[in-house]
């Protein structure tokens, strides 16, 4: 069996994600080959062979240019998997392979079973064994799921290049907003999400944070809405946190959310939802109304 | 100018999800249905540039499913669009996300839409594939999870929503597609005016039989409730005394009571 993963690499980085591709094979027991649209100062540390194209000429986001030099290198290595993170590159450049190759692509597995591949549905409450009716296919990998593997070992170079005509170009990056809150540091965190109900609502959460000598944090809906600014945002486009006590407040629990907590030493869920997938990374899950339990707890601190 | 917005209708993430007879979907009993929020964001981006653009601009809303999916079109319409699609198909969840695409590429080939506005992806299915595929199918520039849009004179400034926070700031050449991200705008509710007008206006309705020719290419051998880690206590009851067994535990477990 045979992969060909495609690392990633941005404002001229190789991210370390792309171990967890190298992990993902491992798991999956394949062979693998690594494309990289990337820089040679930065190799990737793998004993296997390396497709490098130089992003000072490709582009760090060229989706149709990047899309042919993964068909090239599907020519050449004819692997049975096509693998990507499941981020804002993997998810943007995969459907469009799996399109032109005709093939089927599973979306942000997070595990391997006997039957195919598993993946998380119904806003990560519920999962799917999803298996490729096709002889190859392409797989996006949720970030995290799979453990990064070592790095260790020089690869085998070859470079690559392509030229494409696109419709689609790159202007440049723009930086995330300055943060006022440097959530990173604090001991205890209390974040308010959408079962708070209303922006109104949300100073019970911030006398709760402020009674415990921690900060407020926020789920993207919340911040979505207006209702807390962006800064207190939790989660994969926000600040990745892990004070030691963490109480998520009406927080359904999406995986961008618990991919940005859930390395808190200890974590406490208050929600009416005894299903919400918060519950899985939770030491203790409250079954409550928010706006009930909240108050109360507050005063007795 | 020609625009196309696609929805999907899905039910209320709050719902307790149960496998249905067929073991690879859920039951649609008791479920109550919405548009899909991703959705909601693209139907808002593409009614304010129908409003930019003002007359000679037509915004199609397309949806596929059974006949309660005509309710989410009727929000599509009463938010702004002026013409509805409804590919009829009872059997759309079992469907795979080649196939959802081959449908709405079926669709569009023949339209000369400028442009296609679609959600990220589903809150049910997430498979994150459908928009790009559709672009795929049709040749039309794609960039997905827009944060940022702005049109002018056949192009998209689009901002993508990176890892972080930060922004990739992209352009593209109409005819395109592109698919949104929650936070993109905010969503409106219809007004019982706009409601009433909406009412008026055309939803044509395609059998999927017309659309489809292609087999699927994944399929769904399970679906099923998470496996349950353990290790979590679960505290239900008073909230008096769920305070109080909390309080408990926070002082026994951790360092930030005393």
């Amino acid at each position: 069996m045979k992969a060909l993963l495609i690392g990633e690499y941005r404002e001229g980085k190789l991210l370390e994600s792309t171990y967890e591709l190298l992990g993902f094979a491992d798991q999956l027991g394949a062979e693998t080959a690594l494309l990289l649209v990337g820089s040679d100062s930065q190799l990737p540390a793998f004993g296997g062979t390396l497709y490098l194209a130089d992003a000072n000429q490709c582009g760090e986001y060229n989706p149709d240019l990047h899309k042919q030099l993964v068909l090239d290198a599907v020519q050449k290595e004819n692997p049975d998997y096509v693998v990507f993170l499941h981020s804002s590159y993997g998810w943007d450049l995969a459907p469009r392979v799996a399109a032109k190759l005709r093939v089927a692509q599973v979306s942000e597995a997070i595990g391997l079973t006997e039957g195919g591949f598993e993946v998380g549905c119904c806003n990560a409450k519920m999962r799917r064994t999803v298996k490729p009716t096709t002889a190859k296919a392409v797989i996006t990998i949720q970030a995290g799921a799979f453990p990064g593997l070592q790095p260790g070992g020089t690869p085998q170079v070859q470079k690559v290049t392509a030229s494409v005509e696109s419709n689609v170009s790159f202007s440049g990056y723009e930086p995330a907003e300055a943060k006022d809150v440097d959530l990173t540091r604090a001991e205890v965190i209390v974040t308010a999400g959408r079962g708070v109900g209303k922006k109104e609502n949300v100073p019970v959460i911030a006398a709760l944070a402020k009674a415990l000598g921690g900060e407020l944090g926020a789920s993207r809906p919340v911040v979505d809405a207006g209702w807390v600014e962006h800064s207190h945002q939790v989660g994969t486009t926000g600040q990745t946190v892990s004070p030691k006590l963490y109480i998520a407040c009406g927080v359904s629990g999406a995986i961008q959310h618990l991919a940005g907590m859930k390395k808190s030493d200890f974590i406490v869920a208050i929600n009416k939802d005894k299903d919400a997938p918060i519950g899985e990374v939770a030491d203790v899950l409250v079954v409550a109304d928010v706006l009930q339990f909240v108050p109360a707890l507050t005063t007795k601190l | 100018m020609k625009i196309l917005v696609c929805i999907k209708q899905v039910p209320d993430m709050e719902s307790r999800f149960k496998p249905a007879a067929s073991g690879v979907w859920y039951d649609e009993s008791d479920l109550a249905w919405r548009m899909n929020e991703y959705d909601e964001y693209a139907v808002e981006q593409a009614v304010q540039l129908r409003e930019q653009l003002g007359e000679g601009c037509e915004l199609t809303v397309l949806s596929i499913g059974p006949d309660r999916v005509g309710e989410a079109i009727k929000k599509a319409l009463a938010m702004g669009c002026d013409r509805g699609v409804h590919v009829q198909d009872d059997a759309a969840a079992t469907k795979d996300p080649w196939q959802i695409a081959a449908i709405i590429a079926a669709y569009a080939k023949d339209q000369g839409y400028d442009l296609i506005f679609t959600g990220m992806q589903s809150q049910d299915r997430g498979s994150a594939q459908v928009g790009v595929t559709v672009a795929e199918d049709l040749g039309y520039a794609c960039a997905t999870t827009l944060v940022g849009f702005a049109y002018d004179n056949g192009t998209v400034t689009a901002k993508r929503e990176l890892e972080g926070g930060i922004k990739g700031v992209v352009k593209l050449t109409t005819p395109a597609l592109v698919t949104c991200q929650l936070g993109l705008n905010v969503p409106r509710y219809p007004t019982l005016p706009n409601i009433m007008k909406a009412k008026k206006k055309e939803i044509q309705a395609i059998a999927v039989a017309e659309l489809l020719k292609e087999e699927p290419l994944a399929a769904t051998v399970s679906f099923h409730p998470p496996a349950k880690k353990g290790g979590g206590i679960v505290l239900e009851g008073e909230v008096g005394a769920l305070v109080d067994q909390l309080m408990g535990i926070l002082k026994e477990k951790t360092t930030v009571l005393r």
